[in-house]
């Protein structure tokens, strides 16, 4: 029977479609760690195509942003990126006072400094340890963890919540660092090096690892640039742009240290460098430690910038009046009608905020620049032509949060 | 970090129409929606402004002096300068649309998605415009001002499924 090419093609084509698998991977998978979904077209074991689909840990932050005021949505930003709080409590802070022109004192910006790189270090080691995990180290993951404890014991000590910190306010922070909190950082950094030997020597030179992530997800760097990575996936595809270096805010343009890139572009090269990272983290949280400023930690009770200490609130009268005027509506931060973008180097990279002021101490609108979106966007690309194990291992390199993912 | 004033005069050159501001030395340019495009385009090929940071809006319903509903603003950033640039695009109702930034930036995808979902612009050209955060079946724009903050009213547009049917 004569067959018309045309229809032969076709056919053809509805056979391979029939050939190729759909797989749900997720929302609910070990090897997610959060919520997100995947719909992925499989030709035997080979990804063809995969489809995200997110949204499943939407909470409306950004509309909460609108109806919370300065101080108090502190506390949905460490809801967001909950692995590293700290840098999401500076981040949006850091924005705040952009827009309310505040400068803030030597000594906060260092503890700002050395809580947002004890945030970098606890982000990298969930990074670095679930992608362990979930490509078969498992010992490598609980050195991982085991370090991530004292660092939440140093917050612990130093705000008393371990896991969502709100340490900041407007030109502040909550207080002041104590000798029992330095006492502990200061073991951190004695005990820390040693463990970061050992995870180096688990996994750099480790067969398994390497024949798992090397040559797997290659991110080149043009592509890097045009699909707007930053961070450490930026870093790892030869992107040599780290914000603490090229737009130095709070007082990282006192410190030495390097910026970690590789040229690999593959999850073997983006664990790399977060590896790497931490080292120079330490080395900035060390700088900045034995560097501290004496001084206050708010700006001055006069500029209405910032609430007072508790201290000066019960003990002298114009502590307590500046406290209610601050807390009072449309008393306290004199804000511009004004926009203002302000961006920080967050452990997952560029953790921006667009702020629109309306004079009220409510912000007409609270833009989160999300790093994991941004990251996650890479992912179909990252994946296509690779086996449905190397997934885990792609998703583990890239580091996604869902909770800032979706927000 | 201040925008060198050479790409600021050479925009304004070659485009009639835009409206420069500064504030914490951020230059902010406002752009009329049918050049959009073509400033992008030059930002990127010919000022060396290679990523795109961020797509997002604003919308100035309630914001006092405002004459056009939404502000859609595109942060733009030099990887090799170092230097940045704020765009914004004015759009009313009804119907506001832009020009997708796909074309340019594959990295606007997402970005764009996000601001249809949220504000309900519309980016002609865009080669998959689906909602991103919420459900396909979800009706509102949920980030624009007259959207409340729970959401009343919402709730009827799910479906009730009885535990067979799920």
């Amino acid at each position: 029977m004569p067959q018309n090419p045309a229809s032969s093609l076709r056919e053809s084509n509805e056979s391979e479609q029939d050939y190729l698998w759909t797989l749900n991977f997720g929302p609910q998978h070990p090897a997610t760690h959060t919520t997100l979904r995947i719909v992925l077209k499989l030709d035997g074991e080979r990804v063809v195509d995969a489809i995200p689909d997110i949204g499943f840990l939407h909470s409306g932050f950004e509309k909460l942003g609108e109806h919370l005021n300065y101080n108090q949505y502190v506390t949905v930003t460490d809801r967001m990126n909950y692995i590293s709080p700290m840098a999401n409590n500076v981040a949006w802070h850091t924005a705040v006072e952009k827009l309310l022109g505040i400068e803030l004192t030597r000594r906060c910006q260092y503890i700002r400094v050395i809580v947002a790189e004890l945030a970098r270090i606890s982000d990298h080691l969930l990074c670095v340890g679930a992608m362990g995990l979930d490509v078969g180290a498992f010992t490598f993951f609980l050195y991982a963890f085991y370090q991530r404890e004292r660092i939440y014991d140093i917050f612990e000590s130093l705000c008393g919540a371990r896991f969502t910190n709100s340490y900041t306010r407007v030109g502040g922070l909550m207080h002041d660092m104590s000798d029992v909190t330095v006492g502990k950082i200061r073991e951190f950094i004695r005990e820390f090096p040693r463990t970061l030997s050992d995870m180096e020597r688990l996994l750099n030179r480790n067969r398994i690892f390497q024949d798992r992530t090397k040559g797997i997800g290659v991110l080149t760097r043009d592509e890097a640039i045009n699909r707007s990575c930053s961070g450490p996936v930026a870093r790892a595809s030869g992107v040599t742009r780290d914000l603490r270096k090229d737009e130095p805010y709070l007082a990282y343009a006192d410190f030495d240290f390097r910026v970690c890139c590789a040229t690999a572009g593959d999850c073997f090269a983006r664990y790399y460098v977060r590896m790497a990272e931490m080292r120079e983290s330490l080395s900035i949280v060390v700088q900045a430690l034995e560097n501290l400023p004496a001084g206050p930690v708010q700006v001055g009770l006069n500029e209405r910038a910032t609430l007072p200490g508790k201290q000066d609130v019960y003990r002298t009268i114009e502590g307590t009046i500046t406290h209610f005027e601050m807390v009072m509506a449309n008393r306290g931060f004199e804000v511009p009608c004004e926009e203002v973008y302000a961006a920080n180097e967050a452990a997952n990279g560029e953790l921006g905020f667009y702020l629109v002021g309306d004079g009220s101490d409510v912000a007409y609108r609270a833009r989160c620049r999300p790093p994991s979106l941004i990251n996650f966007a890479l992912f179909p690309h990252l994946i296509c032509g690779h086996t449905l194990s190397d997934i885990v291992a792609v998703l583990g390199s890239l580091n996604i949060i869902a909770a800032e993912l979706d927000r | 970090m201040p925008v060198p004033q050479r790409v600021v005069d050479a925009l304004c050159g070659r485009w009639a129409g835009l409206a420069v501001s500064e504030f914490r030395g951020q230059a902010r340019v406002v752009v009329p929606r049918e050049v959009l495009f073509d400033v992008l385009t030059s930002l990127r090929n010919e000022h060396g402004f290679d990523m795109l940071v961020d797509v997002t809006c604003v919308d100035y319903l309630r914001y006092r002096g405002a004459a056009q509903r939404f502000g859609l603003v595109y942060l733009l950033a030099s990887t090799s300068t170092n230097d940045r640039i704020t765009l914004r695009v004015m759009l009313d109702d009804p119907d506001p649309a832009v020009v997708s930034a796909v074309p340019i930036w594959e990295g606007a995808n997402w970005l764009e998605r996000e601001v249809w979902d949220m504000f309900g612009i519309r980016f002609e050209g865009h080669p998959d415009l689906r909602r991103l955060l919420m459900p396909e079946e979800f009706a509102a724009h949920p980030l624009r001002k007259d959207y409340p903050l729970q959401g009343r009213g919402e709730r009827h547009n799910f479906p009730v499924l009885a535990r067979r049917e799920a």
